[in-house]
């Protein structure tokens, strides 16, 4: 007796999926695009493609894709997480300041990590959060509060705590972190409350700080000449709110940079303001700049320049070329050299009236008269601009760049005066919408070699919702009147569509377990899990 | 017959500039006002117009029912949106508050025309409450007017009375975050692809589908992918003209009962 129950035990426990310990060293990470059973960061992999190799869901199956199960939070407020999945378990970030481990084929949690969080913590946007990094046997998040904590993979428990940034004057914390070689890489978030924006580099064991790239440059260093009023560079924003990309061959970090302060009025920072609304290029082991690329100088319309700079090499005029594009929220679709951030092309991909278009070197030429003022000016695109922070896809299948952009949609820019005051707002101005006007949403198919969009995909408001493709030829997707989909990626056409009752402002994700394949979704405060 | 129905009611509801913003064109700021347009213009408008956040230039506030909640929406922010605490202290907060309520009311307007015989009207000869509804009681078809006076000027329901196309309604906030009812009143004619022909007022829409209800109240909910043809009337009345239908008194005391209008939900 004694010997047939632990026998009997150890034959349970192999039939039901036990697994090891988690362990994702950085080999794993830098080779992402190896395991597509799972999603090891937060666009994929290093690129930020988004892109999935699994093709048991294909255009002639998915239209039989059905709910299988959901995991719904209790508190309330939408989420805007793209999780992880390792070995079977989905890691998620719920709001505010709480992580809970899936199992990837039942939904049922494994473990649960809530942290307070003091309740008087501001942030344009609510107490959201875009999901986590893993190294190693640990797991990363940052917290609206501004912090960074390490947790134990396997059990959820707490290894060390650090504090980024004081939240009392504005800053939070919003994004997935980024892990690479030893390091964290965080950025910050603000852009509204006249912060000084940086990035930082924290030790993957320690969460000792290893290096800091401030995204307004104090006095006398490079850059510095484009803040020529007094200390408005204290103030200056230069958000870094959004998950970069990182080229292991070149070492590259690449991230992108927020909005001067105050946003609407421009008249304390006269120049360029650099690094605002600048990709930046950092060495990954220093943090020093090795180049940048300004989209939008001296911005007045809080055109951010965070949307994910995508990694994407292929053959541009009979040569293979290491790009980086860009949808960004000024309507543009840049495409860059990677390795030196020289411009090579961009093209309007949404509607607008602010530049006739871009020079040799990129820079806009401007269209007089469309700078905020007292009375109002009617300005495309709106504040929010062509494209926000959803995540976009590449697809190495079609060539094609997806993204979740908004159309058609104008606001009238206000300035005001305004003094800045630590933790509130500093906007220097306001926007309201046009009388009547309905923009919509598209998912739109850029071509990377021309800039051209091929088909869009029309919904019926924007969407904040991350973009999915897959090798079958598929591309997954949501809107923020609650249908998950799926489209022919070639062509755009609607193969599959499920309505989850929230908005999908997450990232649409798939994953393999016992050798089926899932697609996952966050919708309103719930995850849902698809499969045939 | 039933297009008659429709006559009364566009006109009656058009959203015209909010009150709020004409009284910020009357002079000095009043209290509140400059610390909203530090603390809250960014988000809902300088004016409170909606912007991203959503419009507050309105008599009726979904969240706030009374001032109390709107203090403490203020102060407290609302869980799982976006709209955080603010950065007051409590005889600011009052100050913003009292500043929101004036957004998007009107003051009680002088009229020339007698309100009980207009009441009369809207029940029988103009046949108003087929299509409206005032206090729970009335049409679907057409928006509801238990609060019309606190919205629009006596003028301007005159005018609209007698040319309803002149200004159809609409909002400043035609989408916003999470909105899963359009705020713009639109009128739709849709075909279906077995030829069979639907118009009426939309009642919701998403990237799929459309709801659709008829002068009839009945309400036709359709996939895009079910119809040949799906038309949106932006800027278009389906109300013909008062002016002919009624005498220049009857409009008159038609117009002084809708001011009389100023229940706030």
């Amino acid at each position: 007796m004694k010997i047939i129950l632990p026998l009997s035990f150890a034959v349970a426990l192999a039939a039901s999926a036990a697994r090891a310990q988690v362990q994702v060293p950085y080999e794993r990470l830098r080779q992402a695009d190896n395991e597509p059973a799972n999603w090891l960061t937060y666009g994929g992999d290093y690129a930020a493609h988004r892109y999935s190799s699994l093709t048991q869901l294909t255009p002639t199956n998915v239209a039989c894709l059905k709910p299988l199960w959901a995991y719904q939070s209790r508190e309330a407020g939408k989420w805007e997480v793209t999780p992880l999945v390792v070995d079977g378990v989905i890691y998620i970030s719920e709001r505010p300041n709480v992580i809970t481990a899936l199992d990837g084929r039942t939904g049922r949690a494994l473990w649960n990590y809530r942290r307070p969080m003091p309740n008087e913590v501001a942030g344009c946007c609510g107490p959201v959060n875009r999901g986590l990094a893993i190294l190693g046997d640990a797991l990363y998040v940052v917290t609206f509060d501004c912090h960074l904590v390490c947790l134990d993979a396997n059990s959820g428990k707490e290894r060390w705590d650090v504090t980024v940034a004081d939240y009392h004057t504005g800053q939070s914390e919003t994004h997935a972190p980024l892990a690479l070689k030893d390091k964290i890489i965080v950025g910050i978030s603000g852009g509204e409350y006249g912060i000084r924006g940086f990035l930082d580099a924290y030790d993957a064991k320690t969460g000792a700080r290893m290096w800091r790239f401030w995204t307004i440059p104090a006095p006398g260093e490079p850059g510095s000449e484009t803040w020529t009023n007094g200390d408005s560079w204290k103030r200056g924003g230069g958000a870094t709110w959004v998950t970069g990309t990182y080229d292991p061959d070149l070492n590259l970090l690449y991230w992108g940079v927020g909005n001067p302060s105050p946003d609407y009025n421009g008249d304390d920072r006269p120049g360029d303001d650099l690094y605002t609304c600048c990709v930046v290029a950092l060495d990954a082991d220093t943090g020093k700049l090795r180049w940048h690329f300004q989209y939008t100088p001296h911005d007045l319309h809080d055109w951010d320049a965070n949307q994910v700079p995508v990694l994407v090499d292929t053959v541009l005029d009979g040569k293979p070329r290491k790009l980086l594009v860009q949808a960004n929220r000024n309507s543009f679709f840049y495409v860059l050299d990677r390795a030196t951030g020289a411009f090579i092309n961009g093209a309007a991909f949404a509607k607008q009236t602010w530049a006739s278009g871009l020079d040799a070197q990129g820079r806009p030429i401007l269209v007089p008269g469309k700078e905020p003022s007292a009375e109002g000016t009617l300005v495309y695109p709106g504040l929010e601009g062509a494209v926000n922070w959803p995540p976009p896809a590449y697809s190495p299948l079609t060539g094609l760049f997806y993204v979740q952009a908004q159309e058609d949609y104008a606001q009238v820019f206000y300035k005001m005066e305004e003094d800045y005051k630590p933790g509130d707002q500093y906007n220097g101005g306001g926007t309201r919408n046009v009388l009547g006007q309905e923009p919509y949403g598209a998912v739109k198919a850029i071509d990377v070699t021309t800039g051209k969009v091929k088909w869009e995909f029309r919904e019926q408001t924007s969407s904040n919702a991350g973009i999915l493709t897959t090798a079958s030829g598929l591309l997954f997707s949501g809107t923020r009147d609650g249908y998950c989909f799926a489209l022919n990626a070639a062509t755009g056409d609607v193969l599959w569509r499920f309505q989850t009752g929230g908005s999908i402002h997450g990232g649409v994700i798939t994953y393999l377990v016992d050798g089926k394949q899932y697609v996952a979704a966050a919708a309103g405060q719930a995850l849902f899990v698809f499969g045939l | 017959m039933w297009r008659r129905i429709f006559v009364v009611f566009w006109g009656a509801i058009v959203l015209a500039m909010p009150a709020g913003l004409r009284a910020q064109n009357a002079g000095e700021p009043v209290p509140g006002q400059r610390l909203f347009e530090t603390h809250c213009a960014a988000c809902h408008g300088p004016h409170g117009e909606g912007g991203k956040g959503p419009t507050l230039a309105q008599p009726s506030l979904p969240r706030a029912g009374d001032d109390a909640s709107l203090r403490r929406i203020i102060q407290d922010g609302i869980n799982g949106t976006e709209m955080p605490p603010a950065r007051l202290h409590s005889n600011e907060i009052a100050q913003v508050a009292v500043y929101v309520r004036s957004l998007g009311s009107l003051p009680p307007d002088p009229v020339s025309g007698d309100a009980a015989r207009g009441e009369k009207l809207f029940l029988t000869k103009a046949g108003c409450a087929v299509c409206h509804t005032i206090h729970g009681h009335g049409g679907a078809f057409g928006p509801d007017l238990s609060d019309i006076g606190l919205r629009r000027s006596a003028p301007y329901l005159r005018r609209a009375l007698a040319d309803p196309g002149a200004e159809v309604p609409q909002s400043y906030s035609a989408f916003r975050a999470d909105v899963n009812l359009p705020l713009n009143f639109l009128y739709v004619r849709a075909v279906t692809r077995d030829g069979a022909e639907i118009d009426g007022v939309r009642v919701n829409e998403d990237t799929f589908s459309i709801q659709i209800r008829d002068a009839s109240g009945h309400v036709y909910s359709f996939f895009k992918a079910e119809l040949r043809e799906l038309h949106k009337e932006f800027g278009k009345s389906p109300m013909p003209s008062y002016a002919a239908a009624l005498s220049k008194d009857e409009l008159d005391d038609l117009v002084a009962f809708l001011v009389t209008l100023r229940e706030r939900k």
